[in-house]
């Protein structure tokens, strides 16, 4: 009897004892949607793979305050419903600590009323600034946003001493949204738009707007599109023997355009983050170490080309890891203060300086503004 | 009692246990709103099913009727100071009412136009949704109010589930109630041969456009209720790839059973948040899981397993 009693006890020790650091040990859980399939596929999968490849290495070097991260991630498809119920089950069933994750405009906004009501830290992935505007208590986002292309463009615009710009557009979501953002900032900028020309997603010649925009005395032509739209409308400016500057958007800041558009594309300026051209940052860059450092270890595991969407993923990690080591705690609340406290953080986007009204938190420095030249990127400043 | 008053009463019960078992036995708010997204899905499902199965019609555009349900709940408060429920009510009138402009003509004609009629709805439909941004708000999806009822903010997930289920049960008791009356028979009948029913004074065209007119208006409902219950739409809900899901629901849970649309809306809703387990190959199982049924339980889920069952009992 006493000799069970005995064992009992000493059962009963060695379980606290197991437990303990059991209890110490136990991951922080970060959750993810992403859209991995379907059309916004070519953003989401650079963005998961990255996710997945820095926990891991997280992992490997001892974790974050002492324990090991659990990411979960889901994949949305692109779909805003789906979405919000991952966003769902990452709060209820997951409880995750925070989230980052959202590859498109609307797959985040689907999911940020779930995320805000539950006090869940939210770092987002997409494009939209209505995302971050007007701020909310805990969502944030990375990547910059279609104004600051538009005033990039018209700063230099600007700087060539020009000033009636032609603007020509997709009506699709991305076209659209910017050429509302670059109406809005025209003016703010200096800049006049002499021109307002649209096109459908399927167009396969936009000559006649191109046309219209020639015939309005604009001394720049803007471009806000992405996919094939951009190359159709270098290429016809090209046809038409339009001589004025062209500018394109970061939408286009891929190597394919470049193919597509072909010689026409000589001589096109775009603005866009250094990932693009990580070897011709100058060594005095503050960016140039990590972009150069992500380019290496992504190209390196991941045998695909790096691409700036992976980086919005790197740096809404990276942000949110930092936050936690400075709050010292998994709490919510404690994390966005963190968060919205950041100061001076580099990553592949830009330098990011957060405060309450700021949850982006990134200048137009972030912004390079480049010009084909030979088919390929040249960094002009 | 008629063999059509016991299926009735059997299939109204079984759907009222487990509406009432779901929350008990998973009580999470996930938990709850993928059951809420299950009974809205039936519900349109269900209007479909009774197109497919009874008037052998199919629409290809059925996302459009849920795309105007829904946007219509989204954009009358918005912009004309509705309140949400007289929008959504306004919606389903909207819907019921294209789909009286859209089939009257083309249903006097035999063979599958309607399929190809609403194909182009539906494309039609989720086109104006995506380009009209300054009204609909684009392919970014819009905010949908909450819905206030005599002073009360209707929030949770409990109390949506209960209010679909609640629309699901009366969807269901209607469908029933539609399938066993002399409108349903003549459906059977035409669906057999248009001939022989026209024969014996069956008047085909006004038959299939009221059955299309009512699967209108259950999709619009269900639309309306996701607008409410999400309190945010995106184009995607008027998508083609979400009519595709709708008729999918249908045929796999057995085409012309009521029970079937609910059986392939709950498994089409719940597999893919079952399948997460498998990561990557979750697209794949699912898949192929489709395949499964389709191969060996031909006639869909439903009739499929009750023709087993009956054989196995004579056997």
């Amino acid at each position: 009897m006493i000799r069970r009693r005995l064992l009992q006890g000493v059962a009963t020790a060695g379980l606290l004892l197991a437990a303990q650091p059991l209890a110490a040990a136990e991951p922080i859980k970060i959750g993810s949607f992403l859209s991995v399939t379907g059309p916004a596929s070519f953003l989401g999968d650079p963005e998961k793979r990255t996710l997945e490849l820095y926990v891991g290495k997280i992992n490997a070097a001892g974790g974050v305050l002492g324990r090991k991260l659990e990411l979960v991630v889901y994949d949305d498809g692109g779909d805003a419903n789906n979405a919000r119920t991952f966003a769902t089950r990452l709060v209820e069933s997951d409880k995750v600590v925070a989230v980052v994750g959202g590859t498109t405009t609307a797959t985040t906004m689907a999911a940020i009323p779930v995320l805000e009501d539950a006090q869940v830290p939210f770092i987002s992935l997409a494009g939209g600034i209505e995302i971050v505007e007007p701020v909310k208590p805990f969502t944030f986002k990375t990547p910059h946003t279609d104004r600051m292309a538009c005033e990039k463009i018209f700063e230099d615009v600007k700087k060539r001493g020009l000033s009636k710009v032609g603007l020509i557009s997709s009506t699709a979501g991305f076209g659209a949204s910017m050429r509302n953002q670059c109406l809005k900032v025209a003016p703010e900028r200096g800049i006049q738009i002499v021109a307002d020309e649209r096109y459908a997603p399927g167009d396969t010649d936009t000559t006649p707007q191109l046309n219209k925009i020639k015939g309005s005395g604009a001394q720049a032509i803007v471009n806000a599109d992405f996919g094939q739209g951009p190359a159709i409308v270098t290429r016809n400016v090209k046809q038409l023997g339009l001589d004025l500057p062209l500018y394109q958007s970061h939408g286009v800041a891929s190597k394919s355009f470049i193919d597509l558009a072909g010689p026409a594309a000589e001589g096109v300026r775009l603005p866009a983050a250094a990932m693009l051209v990580p070897d011709q940052l100058p060594d005095s860059d503050p960016q140039k170490k990590v972009v150069l450092d992500y380019k290496t270890t992504y190209e390196s595991t991941q045998n695909q080309p790096v691409s700036t969407f992976g980086g919005h993923a790197y740096d809404g990690l990276m942000l949110l890891v930092q936050a936690i080591e400075r709050a010292g705690s998994t709490d919510g609340v404690k994390i966005r203060d963190a968060l919205q406290a950041t100061k001076g953080f580099v990553g592949t986007g830009g330098v990011v300086n957060m405060s309450p009204t700021d949850h982006m938190g990134l200048d137009l420095s972030a912004f390079r503004m480049l010009e084909i030249r030979g088919g390929t990127w040249k960094l002009l400043y | 009692m008629s063999p059509g008053t016991r299926t009735k009463i059997a299939v109204l019960g079984v759907l009222l246990l487990v509406l009432l078992l779901v929350p008990i036995l998973l009580p999470s708010a996930f938990h709850l709103r993928v059951a809420a997204l299950v009974w809205i899905n039936a519900t349109a499902a269900l209007g479909l099913a009774l197109l497919m199965g009874q008037a052998g019609q199919v629409s290809l555009g059925h996302a459009g009727f849920m795309g105007i349900g829904a946007y219509a709940t989204a954009l009358g408060p918005k912009h004309l100071g509705l309140d949400p429920l007289a929008s959504m009510a306004l919606g389903t009138l909207a819907a019921g009412l294209l789909a009286l402009l859209v089939g009257r003509p083309i249903l006097r004609l035999k063979g599958h136009y309607l399929a190809v009629a609403t194909l182009g709805l539906g494309i039609l439909v989720h086109l104006v949704i995506v380009s009209e941004v300054p009204i609909t708000g684009g392919p970014d999806g819009i905010q949908v109010p909450r819905l206030e009822f005599l002073g009360w903010r209707l929030v949770g997930p409990e109390l949506w589930y209960g209010i679909t289920g609640t629309v699901l049960l009366l969807a269901a008791w209607l469908a029933l109630n539609l399938e066993d009356s002399a409108t349903g028979r003549a459906l059977r009948a035409l669906h057999d041969s248009e001939i022989a029913a026209s024969v014996v004074g069956v008047d085909v065209a006004r038959h299939k456009l009221v059955v299309f007119v009512i699967a209108a208006v259950y999709a619009a409902i269900a639309g309306g209720l996701f607008a409410l219950f999400n309190r945010f739409v995106t184009p995607d809900v008027a998508g083609f790839l979400r009519s595709i899901e709708l008729v999918t629901m249908v045929v796999i849970g057995g085409m012309g059973s009521i029970a079937g649309a609910i059986v392939g809306a709950a498994l089409l809703t719940v597999l893919p948040q079952a399948l997460t387990l498998f990561h990557e190959y979750e697209h794949a199982v699912l898949g192929f899981l489709i395949i499964l049924f389709m191969v060996f339980l031909r006639q869909g889920i439903v009739p499929g397993l009750a023709g087993l069952l009956a054989r196995r009992r004579l056997a």
